[in-house]
């Protein structure tokens, strides 16, 4: 006799209210594939967790966004976050599609030269450039874009000893309605430092001021704040034109696109509030062709999009460790992945789905990571079936912050993998074991075993 | 065991408690365990019938079974 599927006991009280605007939870859909890759057979041969990379994700969404500038504004140029995630096979696929790449550490600028990017094509940004840094990247024809006045004097003083005239833009910070005003970046546009700069650079005579750039914050969702950041950057451009015949090559309008992952206390979804690439590259090109550059000149339009090019790209595959009841009752559910590989969680509500189809009853769940920490906490109370020990899980939305700012705490890092546009799957970083920190550490002779 | 038969169940799971005008929905496995339960079945054998019924071990229907009580506990359902 063919016994039935077991379906574990549950009861649910009926909670009375009014329902929200937007229905009930519609049931969480299974993923059972990535690119058409059975995410089951990808843990079977890479462990459990594992982040997976999307490449034909990452193309289309480059695709995109190259689309929404180039058919609104003559040169337009991406530049790769690398501290986005600077895993070399998806700097290499971003700067295979045209990207040139923006990095803001010796460690990041080694990477890109490694990766195969022309110095020329390389955008120094940060506050942490040493002088050996400094000396390599400008020998190099590399973009530095200066952030304080200590680096600028530092350049002054490096002058004479560099065989190349320096290439520089500086950075500009300033009010264009984000709240909070990222002011601790570059110079300040209101109180005359963004001036200051220009003139002590100019004045020197040595070095050439290439562009102007601004980074006006991360997750901007209000697409005009970058209009107002150009109109003010072209104010900059032609008084330094007025004073110094000066033209400005470029306007750099950094990062800062949101991605579809929803923030942490955001009332609607980001899925539904996210501007498109298409929103801010009308806001942004429209405020350049609008305003007047010295000349009649059209600068070079350089953006810096980490976080929106890559986010939907990544996934992070894993597995179920416990269910288990808190005090009050509520249903928690521990999984192998936690805030050490999505440090983000803290700041977003990452959607996370079952792979298989489990049960047709959800609960109110905490979804734990599996670290020895309370504030390890990948989703606080969402409706979420009831998955078994064993169970698979998938997160979506990982590409971006992730494989960058991952912890190593109590546990090894795992695999990352890539699928290629015809689906195969590459290993594109190894797993952590403990020859990794073998290496890395030293024992004492007196400690050492006799 | 009064306190189950003072409760309105549905055949598709739908539980109404009069005592405090509560209402409860429950699955499949979990109106055969209340049934069990009111014709005095001990756990011993409620997870027997689970399992003869059911694709499951006995471990696990057990574990699932002795977390189902407690809920009709905490509910005030069953002494």
């Amino acid at each position: 006799m063919n016994k039935k599927i077991y379906e574990r006991p549950v009861l649910r009280k009926v909670v009375e209210g009014i329902p929200n605007k937007f229905g009930s939870v519609k049931r969480l859909q299974p993923i059972e594939t990535i690119d058409n890759v059975p995410i089951d057979g990808i843990i079977e041969k890479y462990g459990s967790p594992v982040f997976v990379i999307s490449e034909k994700t990452m193309r289309e969404t480059y695709r995109t966004a190259h689309r929404a500038f180039s058919t609104r504004y003559p040169k337009v140029q991406f530049a790769w976050s690398y501290k986005t995630n600077y895993l070399d096979a998806v700097c290499r696929i971003f700067h295979q599609e045209g990207a040139w790449a923006e990095v803001v550490s010796g460690f990041e600028y080694e990477k890109a030269i490694d990766n195969g990017t022309p110095g020329n094509k390389i955008i120094f940004n940060g506050p942490d450039k040493s002088d050996a840094d400094l000396i390599r990247a400008i020998n190099n024809k590399s973009l530095v874009h200066i952030d304080h006045f200590d680096e600028l004097y530092t350049i002054i003083g490096l002058v004479d000893k560099l065989k190349e005239r320096p290439q520089v833009a500086i950075r500009v910070n300033m009010d264009t309605g984000i709240i909070p005003q990222w002011d601790r970046f570059g110079f300040n546009y209101e109180n005359g430092e963004a001036w200051n700069a220009i003139n002590r650079l100019l004045s020197n005579g040595k070095i050439d001021l290439i562009g102007l750039h601004i980074h006006i914050g991360t997750y901007i969702t209000m697409s005009k704040a970058y209009a107002t950041a150009v109109e003010k950057l072209a104010a900059l451009a032609n008084k330094t034109y007025d004073r110094f015949q000066t033209s400005i090559g470029y306007i750099d309008v950094g990062g800062g696109f949101a991605s579809q992952n929803t923030l942490q206390g955001a009332y609607m979804l980001a899925t539904d509030t996210t501007p498109s690439f298409d929103d801010y590259a009308h806001s942004i090109t429209t405020a350049m062709t609008a305003v007047n550059f010295p000349n009649n000149e059209t600068p070079m339009l350089i953006l810096e999009t980490g976080r929106a090019l890559i986010d939907d790209a990544g996934w992070l595959a894993g597995t179920v460790l416990a269910n288990k009841r808190l005090a009050d009752g509520r249903r928690s559910m521990v999984i192998d992945a936690g805030v050490n590989l999505m440090f983000t969680a803290f700041w977003y509500d990452h959607e996370i789905y079952p792979v298989h189809e489990s049960s047709f009853q959800s609960e109110p769940t905490t979804i734990y990571g599996p670290l020895c920490m309370n504030i390890d906490v990948i989703r606080k109370n969402i409706d979420f079936p009831m998955l078994n020990k064993g169970d698979h899980f998938v997160v979506k939305r990982v590409g971006a912050y992730t494989m960058t700012q991952w912890m190593q705490f109590i546990t090894y890092r795992p695999n990352i993998v890539l699928i290629d546009e015809k689906g195969e799957v590459h290993l594109v970083r190894k797993a952590e074991d403990k020859e990794v920190f073998r290496r890395q550490e030293l024992v004492p002779e007196y400690l050492q075993n006799k | 065991m009064s306190k189950l038969n003072s409760l309105a169940i549905s055949d598709n799971g739908f539980i109404f408690k009069p005592s405090t005008g509560e209402s409860f929905t429950t699955n499949e496995l979990g109106l055969l365990i209340i049934h069990h339960l009111k014709e005095g079945k001990p756990a011993n054998e409620i997870i027997d019938e689970i399992t003869t019924e059911f694709e499951i071990d006995k471990v696990t229907a057990g574990r699932d079974l002795y977390e189902y009580l407690d809920f009709l506990k905490r509910e005030n359902m069953l002494d």
